[in-house]
């Protein structure tokens, strides 16, 4: 990734914009973190928030009305945080605090003509910026002394005079403020600041100042103009000429990157969902700490967030894009050392959530998959992370699991039905009634076995993507590329994507159009599961829901569904890169409803099964074969391997009349059984019984075991390719009884089998 | 190299059955991507056949690897 391209990535994910509140204030005071100590009755840090960034502290958060009040999200919910009544009860509850120190002396003289508000806040702005500032004015305050006891304490305006002298300024008093005055500190000083309120007659034949720089038609003079009746904006103004006069002095542009002085954009997004409306707890002023205290604790603490809320991906490594996408630039970077964001990279399910609800469509799969197929390019992707995927993608598209067929008994097909490895991996008797129901009411369906490729997608081997696309392509074009009527919504996706051009068309489509099958059974409630491979197909899903109504299923929705639906766990091949949080994955998305579920993704039926939630495929409702198929436990990765070799068996011989056409490998004779804890081990250790049959072979053959003398068990061990396989066992009747299993990638070097 | 040994391995109640002898601690090589270890394990002090106790290939064994798979 360059750095342009984090750049681009960075900038999609809002999260660490301005919030709104901040973005709005004219002096952009952090009114989130103000508002969050202030709940939490931390007044003294709530009150340095403010004094941070408002010049003479004392007198604005006495004097501001609120400017933010118009942005505040809140506003919608109850009315907007009443952040002014806020910060005159946090300047009366809270210690006062020292001005800022000044940065290092500039070694330039400024005078500031007129003490009103503005003249006071842009001789506290120059100080703060190191200048050398002399503030020229009858009376320093002017009209604020005029206010109110109860709007502004004198106290507290004398105490910010005090604080300005702190700052270094010089007051020099003068009678009147006069042109003569002026041209005496233009030719003495730098530069001149003059308040417009106090001094109205500086704009006499030279009109008002230039509203972006405030600077005048005489060189070196800056001015505010007169009658803003905002404080803040006053001193906002006094900010802008401040930031004039120093880039006037330092002989840089005085109009270039100038939009965020002031209220400013913002793209900080906050959904007000699910938060329910309070009304101020003081509208007209907060009494004391325990209503300042309430009000302040109505503030959202806006955040965006919203692609952590369905995602327990994004949550799980506790950032969130804008970071996530530094992560993935800095693992590029490093030549030597841990590249500690390959887990995060590979954890990604690639299902398009994130994009779908991101306020700028920031999509975590497209940043993952590049970043994944950047690894392999480098040869740096972790061998362990896909690599049993594959095997088991390479198996479904190998020869004891393919198949290409035209019906029995035709020539040609006018469509084929593709019910995707997986389907056929769980539900093998459920594709083999599917695949009848269709040929008896569609005529010349023919039939593919086999694997669309995702995993290869998925894992970001693209010549292995690729390969694998020729190779169905050849299959689908030499049945003459029929129709494909597909079951599986990953399938659906994947063919689109490798067979441009095909007609691709879901089962539920046909269903839909054909009518329920005979036999088919439903009634009761059910919580309905979008797979995220239909979240951008609103036909699939509309097909669905209309056939669950034919078959009078009541299906309720859960909060994340359609284009919002989460992945189960497995997409992505999350379950395989990091199998924990697969499955916790896949528990989150079990328990968010009190029912049973019914979806049209194999595979999300089965990782909710596995997380112990009860699950129905549409299929168990369309073609019913098993009592409470909800409860059926998703079948083990060996156990998938043989549902897909005896599907293809089963449906050669009983289709089309024809024996198996395999040769049995040697390792297949070995007799092999397994006790419950060794086959528990084998399927979170991700080893099948075919490896532990070819370790059991080679010790066989070798006459090479070792003993355990506790227990008289034998163990031995064999590395078919990657991997070494450990097996425990004991010889029984007619064959092997397998007590455990384990397995490590490390090679023992020196003639270990 | 140095060697790494791992104190709680030293092949008491195992035998080899095809040379009926005692496993014992033995000085092996192990590889994995571009790295080699020599780990002492024990090993049948005849034909030179290893174990690798499971505790190990789950434990140490595999927080090695996937160190080394991010390195």
């Amino acid at each position: 990734m360059e750095q342009k391209e984090l750049r681009a990535w960075e900038a999609r994910c809002v999260q660490e914009e301005t919030v709104r509140c901040t973005a709005a204030c004219p002096l952009h005071v952090d009114a989130r973190t103000f508002c969050k100590l202030m709940a939490e009755g931390r007044m003294d840090k709530a009150w340095a928030v403010l004094a941070k960034v408002m010049p003479l502290p004392g007198v604005l958060a006495r004097l501001c009305d609120g400017p933010c009040k118009a942005a505040c999200v809140r506003k919608d919910a109850g009315g907007a945080v009443e952040v002014d009544g806020l910060e005159r009860y946090c300047a009366s509850a809270a210690k006062p605090v020292a001005p800022p120190r000044p940065l290092p002396a500039r070694n330039k003289r400024v005078a500031v003509l007129g003490g009103h508000l503005a003249g006071l806040c842009a001789a506290w702005e120059l100080a703060r910026r190191g200048f050398e500032v002399t503030l020229r004015c009858v009376d320093p305050g002017g009209p604020l002394r005029d206010l109110p006891e109860a709007a502004l304490p004198k106290g507290a305006l004398d105490g910010e005079i005090e604080s300005l002298a702190r700052l270094g300024v010089t007051f020099e008093a003068c009678a009147a403020l006069t042109p003569a005055l002026l041209d005496a500190e233009l030719a003495d000083k730098d530069a001149v600041f003059a308040d417009g309120d106090a001094f109205p007659a500086i704009f006499d034949g030279c009109g008002l100042p230039d509203p972006l720089t405030l600077g005048t038609q005489r060189a070196g003079l800056f001015a505010s103009a007169p009658g803003e009746p905002s404080a803040v904006l006053r001193a906002a103004a006094a900010r802008r000429a401040a930031n004039s006069v120093d880039r006037y002095l330092q002989g840089v542009s005085m109009v270039t990157a100038r939009e965020l002085e002031g209220p400013c954009a913002t793209r900080h997004f906050t959904s007000l969902e699910g938060v329910a409306p309070v009304p101020p707890a003081c509208p007209d002023g907060c009494p004391d700490e325990a209503a300042a205290r309430a009000e302040a604790a109505r503030c959202l603490q806006c955040q965006c967030l919203e692609c952590l809320k369905g995602c327990a991906y994004l949550r799980h490594f506790k950032g969130y894009p804008k970071v996530y996408a530094r992560q993935i630039y800095n693992n590029e970077s490093i030549v030597r050392g841990t590249r500690t964001a390959n887990k995060m990279i590979n954890s990604c399910m690639i299902c398009g959530q994130c994009e779908a609800v991101c306020p700028e469509d920031f999509s975590m799969a497209d940043l993952c998959l590049d970043a994944r197929r950047t690894l392999v390019a480098r040869g740096q992707m972790p061998p362990s992370a896909h690599e049993f995927a594959l095997r088991d993608m390479a198996f479904a598209d190998g020869g004891r699991c393919v198949l290409a067929r035209h019906a029995p008994g035709t020539g040609s097909s006018a469509y084929v039905f593709f019910p995707g490895c997986q389907l056929a991996a769980s539900d093998p008797d459920g594709v083999a009634a599917a695949y009848a129901d269709l040929r008896a009411r569609l005529g010349d369906v023919g039939l593919m076995l086999q694997c669309c490729g995702a995993p290869a997608h998925w894992a970001a081997r693209d010549a292995m993507a690729d390969d694998a696309a020729a190779a169905l392509r050849a299959r689908w074009e030499g049945l003459g590329s029929p129709r494909i009527i597909a079951a599986c919504p990953t399938c659906m996706q994947e063919l689109a994507r490798t067979l441009p051009g095909a007609e691709i068309v879901s089962h539920w489509s046909v269903l839909r159009t054909l009518g329920l099958p005979d036999g088919a059974a439903g009634g009761g409630s059910l919580a309905i599961s979008d797979p995220c491979a239909a979240r951008r197909a609103p036909v699939l899903r509309d097909d669905v829901r209309n056939l669950l109504s034919g078959l009078s299923v009541d299906a309720a929705e859960p909060r994340f569904t359609g284009e919002t639906t989460p992945c189960c766990g497995f997409g992505g091949l999350l379950s395989e890169a990091n199998p924990e949080l697969g499955l916790a994955v896949a528990r989150d998305r079990a328990q968010s409803m009190d029912r049973d579920w019914v979806t049209y993704c194999v595979m999300c039926r089965d990782m909710m099964a596995r997380a112990g939630g009860r699950a129905l495929h549409l299929y168990d409702l369309l073609f019913p074969r098993v009592e409470d198929p909800a409860g059926r436990p998703a079948p083990g990765y060996s156990e998938r391997r043989e549902n897909r070799v005896r599907l293809r068996e089963r449906l050669l011989r009983e289709v089309w009349n024809e024996a198996a056409d395999h040769e049995a490998e040697p390792f297949e004779a070995v007799q092999a059984a397994f006790t419950e804890a060794a086959a528990q081990n084998m399927e979170t250790r991700r080893i099948l019984a075919s490896d532990v049959r070819k370790v059991l072979l080679q010790a066989e053959r070798s006459g090479k075991h070792l003993l355990r003398t506790e227990t008289g068990r034998r163990v031995a061990s064999f590395r078919p390719a990657v991997v070494t396989y450990w097996v425990e066992y004991e010889p029984a009747d007619d064959g092997y009884l397998v007590h455990n299993a384990w397995s490590h990638r490390m090679r023992i070097k020196g003639g270990q089998p | 190299m140095s060697l790494i040994k791992l104190p709680e391995l030293d092949g008491a109640g195992w035998t080899c059955a095809s040379c009926d002898e005692p496993l014992v601690p033995m000085a092996r090589e192990l590889e994995y991507l571009d790295s080699k270890f020599t780990v002492e394990l024990p090993t049948c002090p005849k034909c030179g056949y290893v174990l690798i106790p499971e505790e190990i290939a789950i434990g140490k064994m595999f927080r090695a690897e996937q160190l080394m798979e991010d390195k």
